[in-house]
């Protein structure tokens, strides 16, 4: 069983519309959105919901009025600054540390887990697919991408899937080293801009950080040509083998509106032609 | 006055309105609290001051005075110190920094290291104070990185911060206590669910918010229609337009490469201050 790994470092430049037309090119793959902050798979894929978990991680102080003397040491403890003056606890701030609750001597602080999401078993019409949402505000989305990879690679392994295709999260933080670790390798799908040859470069020190094998593609190539150029040569030069770029393509949101994969909305877009092209290489690098 | 500027989904132009919005201000601060891809000095092209190497406490265990007693493991919560046998091992990269094992340990064994998580940047262009942080790759933990910005922060100055996308920790740290968080979103299927998830987050803070809809002939209406019955102000509307995509492209802010919308974005500010005092009053 292999597992990709989609990812960008910058934000919005096309990794769940490149998972969803993957979805389609693939054998019977299992499909799992890793962005548990703001997923967005599931509004292409349409999963018939099989299961639903919760998912707990992590505690919040909050403490006792009744029981509290007001000697202040939980105040004088805390790193966090979580503790009013009047010994309310900011669940915002709280960092779940514990050192409250463990020093309080009249018993007066309570510790206990969050319930800080969800995670689903679903169907779609490409295979099964795992997801997962993190509560609004809520810490520990590691965690929780954690536990979708390994509740998909589960999956795979017990029905002998060939893949699992993975929609990551953008940035190079805690949810992006919870998705990448150990994957058999990561599409870091860029865009032609300062900003996306900025945050690539970031994120492909990232997977070597990790020793995980990076390739790249590049989405709305033709926007700045020479940008694009710049990046094929980057690559080159890092060892990182490119395996496609794609044009601008209005199909590409059209088919989001839609709810479709790209091959759905129109199989003769031009979008299309390149999206196989990157699957065939994709096939020969992680396959 | 500390606007923030959030999205939800990335890529809808946080950083372009971000940028353009402190260009068209008097005398700003813009903070690019997005330390994992931190993207506005590509915009701005600040003339920076040496960097701040940023840390963060982590235990370090005197191992003669030991005893192996295991109290240190009991109180972390994050499993970034425990004995094997007779050892006593810690995880710095996991560690919070809370100083539980250092204020429980009853040997006195445990003195402050430190661990670096990024570096703080400061500098200066076209008149406009800049700051932003680059989280140390490998580094899991934005939100200390992003206090630290904010605390760069003169609360008598007029701020732009640039938030990372997502609706968790770092969203949180980044906008928590501002005075206003203008909502960029595109009116798209992605577009509205994280916008959905990025106002539940304004609501927990208690911030008053409003919406820029970019690209907005791109999709459908659906953004709008939320919109209205959330009473969320529209602050302004940007179709699509190659040329901006382009000059974005190149790292040109929009009010320098079309002047003509520097208008719109002062009227923008002018907007947002007249809905901050809306709120207060």
């Amino acid at each position: 069983m292999k597992e990709l790994v989609v990812i960008s470092g910058k934000g919005g430049s096309g990794k769940t519309s490149m998972v969803a037309a993957l979805s389609q090119l693939a054998n019977n793959p299992v499909l799992c959105d890793a962005d548990v902050d703001a997923a967005d798979l599931h509004l292409i894929l349409s999963p018939n919901l099989k299961e639903s978990h919760e998912f707990t991680a992590g505690h919040t102080a909050s403490i006792d009025l009744e029981k509290c003397t007001r000697c202040g040491k939980c105040i004088e403890l805390c790193r966090f600054d979580a503790i009013s003056p009047d010994f309310v606890v900011d669940p915002l701030e709280c960092e779940g540390c514990g050192v409250c609750y463990y020093f309080c001597e009249e018993g007066a602080v309570a510790f206990p887990e969050n319930l800080s999401g969800h995670w689903y078993m679903s169907d779609c019409r490409f295979g099964p697919m795992v997801h997962a949402k993190l509560g609004i505000a809520e810490e520990n989305s590691g965690k929780l991408v954690t536990v979708v990879r390994k509740e998909a690679a589960k999956i795979a392994e017990s029905n002998g899937h060939e893949m699992v295709i993975t929609d990551g999260p953008p940035g190079v933080g805690c949810p992006v080293i919870a998705a990448i670790g150990g994957a058999s390798g990561v599409l870091i799908v860029t865009e032609p801009s300062l900003s996306g040859r900025h945050d690539m470069e970031r994120v492909l020190e990232l997977a070597r950080h990790f020793s995980v094998p990076a390739l790249l593609c590049i989405n709305k190539y033709d926007l700045n040509e020479s940008i694009s150029e710049g990046i094929r040569k980057f690559a080159e030069q890092h060892n990182v083998p490119c395996v496609g770029q794609v044009p601008f393509d209005p199909a590409m949101t059209k088919s989001m509106v839609q709810a479709q994969t790209l091959f759905e909305y129109d199989p003769n877009a031009p979008a299309c032609t390149a999206v196989r092209e990157i699957w065939a290489r994709l096939r020969e690098e992680v396959v | 006055m500390i606007i923030s500027v959030a999205s939800g989904k990335g890529g809808t132009g946080k950083t372009t309105m971000a940028t353009s919005l402190a260009l068209s201000i008097d005398r700003a601060r813009l903070a690019d609290c997005d330390v994992e891809a931190p993207n506005s000095h590509l915009f701005l092209r600040p003339v920076f001051e040496p960097d701040d190497t940023i840390t963060m406490p982590v235990p370090q265990v005197d191992e003669d005075e030991c005893t192996l007693c295991g109290e240190c493991a009991v109180i972390c919560q994050f499993n970034a110190i425990v004995t094997i046998a007779d050892t006593v091992m810690t995880f710095p990269e996991l560690c919070h920094g809370c100083g539980g094992c250092q204020a429980a340990c009853p040997a006195g064994a445990i003195e402050e290291g430190r661990r670096t998580i990024g570096t703080i940047q400061h500098g200066r262009c076209n008149g406009l104070d800049f700051v932003h942080g680059r989280i140390r790759i490998g580094e899991a933990m934005a939100p200390p990185l992003i206090r630290q910005i904010r605390s760069r922060i003169n609360p008598d100055e007029t701020a732009v911060i640039d938030a990372p996308p997502g609706t968790s920790c770092p969203v949180i740290a980044a906008i928590k206590d501002t005075d206003f968080v203008v909502l960029v979103t595109e009116p798209t299927p992605f577009g509205l669910n994280d916008l959905k998830l990025a106002v539940e987050t304004v609501k927990i803070l208690k911030i008053p918010s409003g919406l820029i809809i970019n690209r907005s002939d791109i999709g459908d209406n659906k953004v709008a229609e939320y919109a209205a019955m959330e009473k969320i102000p529209i602050l302004m509307e940007i179709p699509y337009n190659r040329q901006i995509a382009e000059a974005y492209s190149r790292g040109e802010p929009v009010v320098e490469a079309f002047p003509e919308w520097r208008e719109r974005f002062e009227k923008l500010y002018a907007d947002i201050c007249n809905l901050v005092a809306g709120s207060k009053s």
